[in-house]
């Protein structure tokens, strides 16, 4: 029992739990999986389908947090992206074909990357600080989506692109099996080899890392260049969703969205030991709270402040005091002797303090 | 700068290098500055005149008070993602309670009150629950935001006499104009100035940002002063608001959306690191007053389109955060 209570991920998967099973009493068969048109539909296909962008930005940030580091700009990188995309649709003259929609998904990838690289360049070469550095992209990225777009809401109609947010293969949402899927390849590329090792260590200590053989700066580099390649990922699964680039508003406060599923998972903002089962579980505890807040029939006016009551009750949870006090509460009633706890409370309250 | 300097006396060399290193970034702000208002004068013809620098400041009244609250928390290391909510928050809850009839004067301390409750709230998660300032704030932003749609999702027009007269009083001078709103901004500023270096909590606040470790080995009261922080960053914010309303004369619920990220830019623009323990309220302002003047400049111009501003705020920021980077290279 007090693993289990203890175990990194207990919080966040009941917090999700607990939504499921408020959404289930408030809607019987909200949990039910219909086979329609040879496809799978149901609210759970239909969540899978909406963590996809939060999902994939998520991931990234993920990396970016393990090396000390945060991506402000990914929301400004998922408008530019689907600026680029629907533009460049727009203004070909064949926009069914699938070269066209190539070309337009190979070129905001390819901006994308190349605004990851960006950030990448002002932190780990001119070795501003990331909330900085990326601060900047993110109040010119909209301005530049907006240069993109001209200001106007493009819309386009694209069969072949539209394919990417509301299309379906082997029964499953394209935007979640592409999500999903890279998800899966870098937690596999991560995990099995060294990389994620020596991600931690560049977040736990960059200098010492550096001493010791990690290419910091590289590495760092790297993951803010990951970080805006799958915000622009994310932005096409969103502008392909609605089929319209909204300079303004594509993708406003996903990376507040995204920090707070990594937060929710249990990844610290202070950089270090990262999480990447917990991100994915905070990405579907966001996505299953939108869903819950429509289902139980909160009114869409209550809908920001119930949000941000769960978001404080999670964030408050999980902060280094609660859990203190809940492990040393769980801990009491096992201990035989009393100066047990007290020791073994020791290291916890100096790692406290060495934040 | 430095070339000149060996020929004087090393006792008059040291006191002028010092304040030097100290002050640079702010004086960078206000070189560039005077560059703009240079650069925008020669451009357009009435572009340095009273009429245009008053409007400057009655038009970033508000955004003047949050940057001040705003340096507060960014000295002692922290950041407030909030303020632009809390300063929705405050408008609607001015306009909602004027509108269902409660005297100017009960309802100013309610909507100033609001934001010192939310910072006191923050400062609570901040130290004693050690929720990353970020987050914690964060969550506030939310928070803050959510309120206003329960309490008025639609904008409330304030048509209250006295208070319709308290925002609309002016002050004119010559071609210069005060309203009530710079006035209140520009006692902020001076509060803001005279607590940060003439009290034990300001000198404290530097001290928390310099060195959290230190200052509470020091046995400076940390908690205390972070708490505190996050307290004035919240009342500023409802200040905002309130000055807010009293511009727009009415309350409504996405006012001030991403307001905190133009709040960071000034404080940056301004000269003060986000790391903390350095920086000044003055500098804050002038960084508003870069950004205030970026958005004229453009409206000035007429044939750009409004995203050049979003545009000229990153280069802008970029580099001064460049700047900034290599002075600090220079000095370890």
């Amino acid at each position: 029992m007090t693993n289990l209570l203890r175990h990194h991920l207990f919080w966040p998967v009941a917090a999700l739990v607990a939504l499921l099973v408020a959404n289930t009493v408030a809607s019987p068969g909200f949990l039910a999986i219909t086979v329609r048109d040879g496809h799978l539909f149901g609210a759970p296909i239909d969540i899978l389908r909406t963590t996809a962008p939060l999902l994939l930005v998520a991931l990234g940030m993920t990396l970016v947090i393990a090396t000390r580091g945060i991506d402000l700009s990914v929301g400004a990188v998922v408008a530019v992206s689907g600026a680029v995309a629907l533009s460049h649709i727009a203004s070909s003259p064949n926009p069914d074909s699938p070269v066209t929609v190539l070309t337009a998904i190979g070129l905001a990838l390819a901006l994308c990357l190349v605004l990851g690289v960006w950030n990448g360049f002002l932190v780990s070469v001119l070795g501003i600080q990331p909330i900085i550095a990326t601060l900047i992209l993110m109040t010119a990225g909209r301005g530049v989506a907006m240069l993109i777009t001209g200001g106007m809401i493009t819309t386009v109609n694209s069969a072949p692109f539209k394919v990417l947010g509301s299309g379906f293969w082997l029964g499953l949402p394209v935007a979640a099996v592409l999500a999903f899927g890279v998800f899966a390849v870098v937690a596999f590329v991560v995990r099995r080899t060294a990389l994620g090792m020596l991600l931690e260590a560049t977040g736990i200590n960059p200098a010492a890392s550096r001493l010791s053989g990690v290419r910091s700066k590289t590495l760092t580099w790297t993951v803010y260049a990951a970080a805006g390649l799958f915000a622009g990922l994310a932005g096409l699964l969103i502008s392909a969703d609605t089929m319209a680039a909204d300079a303004n508003n594509a993708g406003l406060f996903i990376e507040l969205d995204a920090i707070l599923a990594v937060v929710i998972g249990g990844t610290a903002l202070s950089g270090g030991k990262f999480n990447l089962s917990g991100t994915l579980v905070g990405a579907l505890v966001i996505a299953t709270l939108e869903r819950t807040v429509t289902v139980v029939g909160i009114s869409p006016l209550v809908t920001p402040l119930f949000m941000a009551l769960v978001v404080i009750a999670v964030t408050l949870l999980q902060s280094p005091r609660m859990r203190e006090r809940l492990t040393a509460a769980t801990r009491r009633p096992v201990a035989t002797t009393p100066p047990e706890p007290q020791s073994a409370a020791r290291p916890d309250s100096t790692e406290v303090k060495a934040r | 700068m430095t070339t000149s300097a060996p020929a004087r006396a090393p006792r008059a060399l040291k006191i002028p290098t010092r304040l030097d290193r100290r002050y640079l970034p702010v004086v960078g702000t206000f070189v560039v500055l005077a560059l703009m208002l240079v650069v925008g004068g020669s451009r357009y013809e009435n572009f340095v005149s009273p009429a245009v620098i008053s409007n400057l400041f009655i038009n970033n009244a508000h955004l003047i008070v949050l940057a001040v609250g705003m340096t507060f928390v960014i000295l002692t290391g922290g950041i407030d993602l909030s303020v632009g909510s809390v300063l929705a928050l405050s408008t609607v809850v001015t306009a909602a309670l004027l509108q269902a009839g409660w005297p100017p004067a009960v309802v100013i301390p309610l909507a100033v009150g609001a934001g010192t409750v939310i910072g006191l709230a923050h400062g609570v998660m901040v130290h004693y629950f050690q929720v990353q300032p970020f987050v914690a704030t964060l969550a506030g932003m939310f928070f803050a935001r959510g309120l206003c749609f329960v309490i008025a999702p639609e904008s409330i027009a304030i048509d209250e006499a006295s208070f319709v007269s308290l925002a609309t009083w002016v002050q004119i001078f010559g071609g210069w104009r005060m309203s009530s709103g710079v006035l209140i901004a520009l006692i902020v500023v001076g509060a803001g100035f005279l607590v940060l270096h003439f009290t034990r909590f300001g000198r404290t606040v530097y001290a928390v940002g310099g060195g959290e470790q230190s200052a509470l080995l020091m046995g400076l009261p940390v908690a205390r002063t972070k708490v505190l922080a996050y307290v004035v960053s919240g009342t500023c914010a409802g200040l905002g608001g309130l000055l807010f309303a009293m511009y727009s004369q009415s309350g409504y619920s996405l006012t001030g959306v991403a307001m905190e990220l133009d709040a960071i830019a000034a404080v940056v623009i301004g000269g003060t690191l986000l790391t903390g323990g350095t920086g000044f309220v003055l500098g804050s302002v002038l960084g508003v007053l870069v950004l205030g003047l970026i958005q004229t400049i453009i409206t000035f111009e007429g044939t750009l389109s409004s995203w050049w501003t979003k545009i000229v705020i990153g280069v802008l920021l970029l580099i001064f955060v460049a700047v900034q980077r290599v002075l600090s290279l220079r000095k370890t």
